[in-house]
C-alpha cells in the first residue's frame, strides 16, 4: 500500500526524518513506537502533506502513485486519512457540513457523483454506531466543547466514513481513558480489511492489546531501527529505549 | 505541491468585479454641482409638493453650515461636492404597466445582478421595489399588498399619495441636522423606499429593495422610511450591487425605522458595492445613516453583510425609548484589499427593562483595515437596562488591520452590561485539517468564515443567506496569508 525509501525531511532547517525506509503491505496494520523526538508525528506529518515541512530526499510510493507529487487535498483524496494527534476545533462548521462536503470532494475527484442526503444521513447513522458516538455530536459543530475522548472517537468515525486506503493514528491513545481506548480500538478493528492498511503510531504498548499489529518498528532518531512481530512492543514496554539507543550508538 | 495559495490570490486578484458592467440607458440628468437651483430642479422633477422642497430648502441651508466628521478610522479622498450629479433618472416616457413593458435592457441588467423579478415573484414571493439610479423602476405586490393596508411604495409616490404619514414621520429618528452626510441626504434625496405596516398586521412577506448605482459620477442619495404600527411586524431585505467605475461614487443614504408599540422590524442588508480595484483605485463611498426608534414592548432588529465598497462609515442604531423595547444588532463586515470599514452600532436605553444585543463579525484580508465602533448608552430613566455585546475580528493575512471602539456610557447602577471581544487569525491548522480531508483550500475557507459568521448570519432570512454565504466565499477566495 505505502512504500517509503530514504524519505529525509526537514524543519526550519532541522533535519527530523534521516533516511526512513518502510514498507506496510495492503490487509497489515504496523505500529511505529518510540522514545520522544524520535520523529513519529513529522513522519505523520510528512505523509499527509503538512508544508511547514519540507522533504529534502527520498521517495514514497502511494498504492501506484508518487505521493510526494500530491497536494495535500489530493493525498487525501487518493485515500490517504490522519487521525490527528489533536484535532483542530472548527466553531460553527456541523461535523456532517464538514463531513459531507470532505466526502463530497473526494467523490468528485474520483469522478463519482455527489452522495444524496437520505444515503449520507444513513451512512452517518452506521458509522457513528461503529465507535458508539452519539449520533448528536454529527450535527455539533466539529470539536468544538467536545471532550478529549471525543475528539478521538470523532477522528476515527470521520476515518470510518470517508473509507481510506491508509489511515495513520497518530497517538490516537493519548489522552483515553480505558473504555473510550478499547471502544476506538474495536472501531478500528471493525473498519480493517485485506484492502485497506493502518499504521499506528503510539508511546504505548497498551493501545496494541487492542489493536494486534502484524509488524511493530521502532523509529529512532528518524530512522526505522528495529523491526519485528508484536512481541517486540511488549519487550519495549519492559525494557524502554535505552537498549535500543546503546545498541544505535554501538553501530 | 500544486497549486499553491499564493497561486490562488493572484489568480483571485485578477479577477474582475462580477457586476462591473454599465447600462446604457439614456438618462435625464440634472448639471453637475450642487446649489439652490438644483435642489430645486430636483424637487420640481419630482413634482413634489411645497412642504417638501421646504424640507429640502431647509436642510441644505443647515448642511453649509456642516463640517464633514473626520473621527472614522478611515482615510480617503472627500468628495468634491460641486462635481456630483444629483439627479438622475432613466428616461421613460410613463411608468410601466406591467412587467413586460419593462425595458428589455433594463430586464437584462437585472438578469445580471441574478435576482430577475419575474424568478423573485414566481419562487420566492417577495415584493421588489426595484431603484435604478434614482427613480423606481416597478414595483411588485402591490396590489396584494394593499389588501392588508400595507403601503410599499417608492419615497416619491409616498410624498405624493400619504403625505400626512411622510411628514409625521421623515426626520423623526434621523433629523436634518443629525450629521454632515444626513444633512446633505435631506437636501438632495432622489428617491427611496416607503413601506408601512398598519396596526396589527403582519406582513406577508419578505418586502426587499435592490439599490442601484447606475450613472457614472451619480451621486446616490436614498431615503427609505420603514413604519410599523401598534403590533404590527415586518421583515425587510435590502440588497445593492455597483457597476465597476474608476472614479469614486459617493453614496449617503438615510434610513428611518419606526416601530410603535408592540410592533417588530427586522431590516437585513446584503451589501456588495464595487470595492475598489486591488490597487485601491475606484469604489464606492458608503456613508450611511441608518437608525431605527422603538416604543414600549416594540422590536427592531438589524442584520447587515457588508462586503463591498471602498469606504463605509455606517452605524445602523437602535433608540430604545418604550419600556421593555429590544434592539438588537448582526453584523459581519468583510474587506479585503485596501477596503476600509468603520462600522458598528449605537444602542440608545431610554426606557425601563430595555434589551440590547450586539453580535459584530469583522473579517479583514489583504490590506484593508475593518473597524468596529460601537456606543451602549443606559440613560437615568432606563431601569434595568441590559445589553450584551460581543465583537469578533478575524484576520486573514499579516497586513490588515482590525480595531475596536467600544463606548459604554451609563447612568442607571441597576444595568447590565456585558462585552466580549476576541480577535483571531485565521487558523493554518484548521486549513491543514480540512485539507488532509479532501476539502479544497476555497472551500476550506468558505467553510471556516461562514462558521464564524453562523451566528449573523443564521438571522437572515433563507434566500438572502444563501446570498451572503456567497459573496462571502467570493470576497475572501485565496485571501488567506
Amino acid at each position: 500500500m505505502i512504500t517509503i525509501k530514504n524519505l529525509h525531511a526537514s524543519i526550519d532547517g532541522k533535519e527530523i526524518l534521516k533516511g526512513l525506509t518502510l514498507e506496510v503491505p495492503a490487509g497489515q496494520v504496523h505500529a511505529i513506537m518510540g522514545p520522544n523526538g524520535a520523529g513519529k508525528s513529522t513522519l505523520a506529518s510528512v505523509l499527509a502533506g503538512r508544508e511547514d515541512y519540507e522533504v529534502t530526499e527520498g521517495s514514497v510510493d502511494f498504492d501506484g502513485v508518487d505521493l510526494l507529487e500530491l497536494s495535500t487535498e489530493d493525498r487525501a483524496r487518493e485515500g490517504m486519512f490522519l487521525a490527528f494527534q489533536y484535532p483542530v476545533e472548527i466553531p460553527g462548521v456541523s461535523n456532517v457540513n464538514f463531513l459531507r462536503t470532505a466526502l463530497n470532494e473526494i467523490r468528485e475527484y474520483r469522478g463519482k457523483e455527489a452522495i444524496s442526503a437520505k444515503d449520507f444521513m444513513a451512512m452517518v447513522r452506521e458509522k457513528s454506531a461503529i465507535v458508539e458516538l452519539d449520533p448528536k455530536l454529527a450535527s455539533r459543530a466539529v470539536n468544538e466543547g467536545f471532550s478529549g475522548g471525543e475528539k478521538k472517537r470523532n477522528e476515527i468515525f470521520q476515518m470510518a466514513m470517508l473509507e481510506p486506503k491508509l489511515a495513520i493514528l497518530d497517538e490516537t491513545d493519548s489522552g483515553l481513558d480505558i473504555d473510550a481506548l478499547r471502544i476506538v480500538a474495536n472501531g478500528v478493528n471493525k473498519l480493517r480489511s485485506e484492502k485497506n492498511a493502518t499504521i499506528v503510531i503510539t508511546h504505548y504498548q497498551r493501545l496494541l492489546d487492542y489493536i494486534i499489529p502484524d509488524v511493530v518498528h521502532v523509529l529512532y532518531n528518524g530512522r526505522i531501527v528495529k523491526s519485528g512481530p508484536k512481541e517486540l512492543a511488549l519487550e519495549l514496554e519492559e525494557k524502554g529505549y535505552d537498549w535500543i539507543k546503546a545498541e544505535q550508538e554501538a553501530k | 505541491m500544486g497549486y499553491t495559495e499564493n497561486e490562488l490570490a493572484k489568480d483571485l486578484e485578477n479577477q474582475e468585479y462580477k457586476f462591473g458592467f454599465v447600462t446604457n440607458i439614456e438618462s435625464d440628468k440634472a448639471p453637475k454641482g450642487l446649489n439652490e437651483g438644483i435642489i430645486r430642479f430636483i424637487s420640481a422633477k419630482k413634482e413634489e409638493p411645497e412642504w417638501m422642497l421646504d424640507f429640502r430648502l431647509k436642510a441644505f441651508v443647515l448642511w453649509k453650515e456642516m463640517t464633514e466628521p473626520e473621527w472614522a478610522h478611515v482615510h480617503y479622498e472627500k468628495p468634491h461636492f460641486q462635481d456630483i450629479t444629483y439627479y438622475s433618472a432613466p428616461k421613460q416616457s410613463k411608468k410601466y404597466e406591467s412587467w413586460d413593458d419593462v425595458d428589455p435592457e433594463m430586464k437584462e441588467t437585472m438578469a445580471k445582478l441574478g435576482i430577475s423579478m419575474e424568478e423573485q415573484q414566481r419562487l420566492t414571493g417577495v415584493a421588489v421595489d426595484f431603484v435604478m439610479d434614482s427613480v423606481s423602476v416597478a414595483t411588485s405586490f402591490k396590489s396584494k399588498l394593499a389588501e392588508l393596508g400595507i403601503i410599499f411604495c417608492s419615497f416619491s409616490e409616498a410624498v405624493k399619495d400619504h403625505p400626512e404619514l411622510v411628514r409625521k414621520y421623515m426626520g423623526s429618528v434621523v433629523p436634518v441636522t443629525d450629521n454632515f452626510y444626513a444633512a446633505l441626504n435631506s437636501a438632495v434625496f432622489t428617491d427611496g423606499s416607503f413601506c408601512y405596516i398598519p396596526k396589527g398586521v403582519r406582513c406577508p412577506m419578505e418586502l426587499s429593495t435592490y439599490f442601484r448605482i447606475n450613472e457614472g459620477g451619480t451621486g446616490q442619495f436614498e431615503r427609505t422610511l420603514v413604519v410599523a404600527d401598534q403590533g404590527a411586524y415586518v421583515s425587510y431585505l435590502e440588497g445593492c450591487t455597483a457597476p465597476q467605475r474608476d472614479e469614486n461614487q459617493l453614496h449617503a443614504a438615510v434610513v428611518e425605522l419606526i416601530a410603535l408599540d408592540d410592533a417588530e422590524i427586522k431590516y437585513s442588508t446584503v451589501q456588495n458595492w464595487y470595492p475598489g480595484d486591488k490597487e485601491g483605485k475606484g469604489g464606492i463611498y458608503n456613508f450611511v445613516t441608518k437608525r431605527g426608534v422603538c416604543e414600549r414592548n416594540a422590536k427592531i432588529a438589524w442584520t447587515q453583510v457588508e462586503t463591498g465598497s471602498a469606504v463605509t462609515w455606517k452605524y445602523p442604531s437602535c433608540v430604545l425609548k418604550g419600556d421593555n423595547s429590544i434592539g438588537e444588532f448582526y453584523s459581519v463586515a468583510v474587506t479585503n484589499n485596501y477596503q476600509q470599514a468603520d462600522t458598528g452600532t449605537k444602542m440608545i436605553h431610554l426606557g425601563k427593562n430595555t434589551k440590547s444585543t450586539i453580535i459584530s463579525k469583522g473579517i479583514s484580508a489583504g490590506k484593508s483595515q475593518n473597524s468596529y465602533r460601537g456606543l451602549v448608552q443606559i440613560h437615568k430613566s432606563a431601569d434595568n437596562a441590559r445589553n450584551f455585546s460581543q465583537c469578533d475580528s478575524l484576520l486573514m493575512t499579516d497586513e490588515c488591520g482590525a480595531h475596536t471602539f467600544p463606548y459604554i456610557e451609563c447612568k442607571n447602577s441597576s444595568a447590565k452590561i456585558e462585552h466580549e471581544a476576541t480577535t483571531s487569525k485565521i487558523g493554518e491548522d484548521q486549513i491543514f485539517y480540512c485539507l488532509q480531508r479532501g476539502i479544497s483550500e476555497e472551500k476550506a475557507i468558505s467553510l471556516i468564515v461562514n462558521g464564524y459568521c453562523k451566528e449573523v448570519l443564521n438571522q437572515l432570512p433563507m434566500e438572502f443567506a444563501v446570498e451572503a454565504q456567497k459573496l462571502l466565499a467570493i470576497s475572501l477566495e485565496g485571501s488567506v496569508g
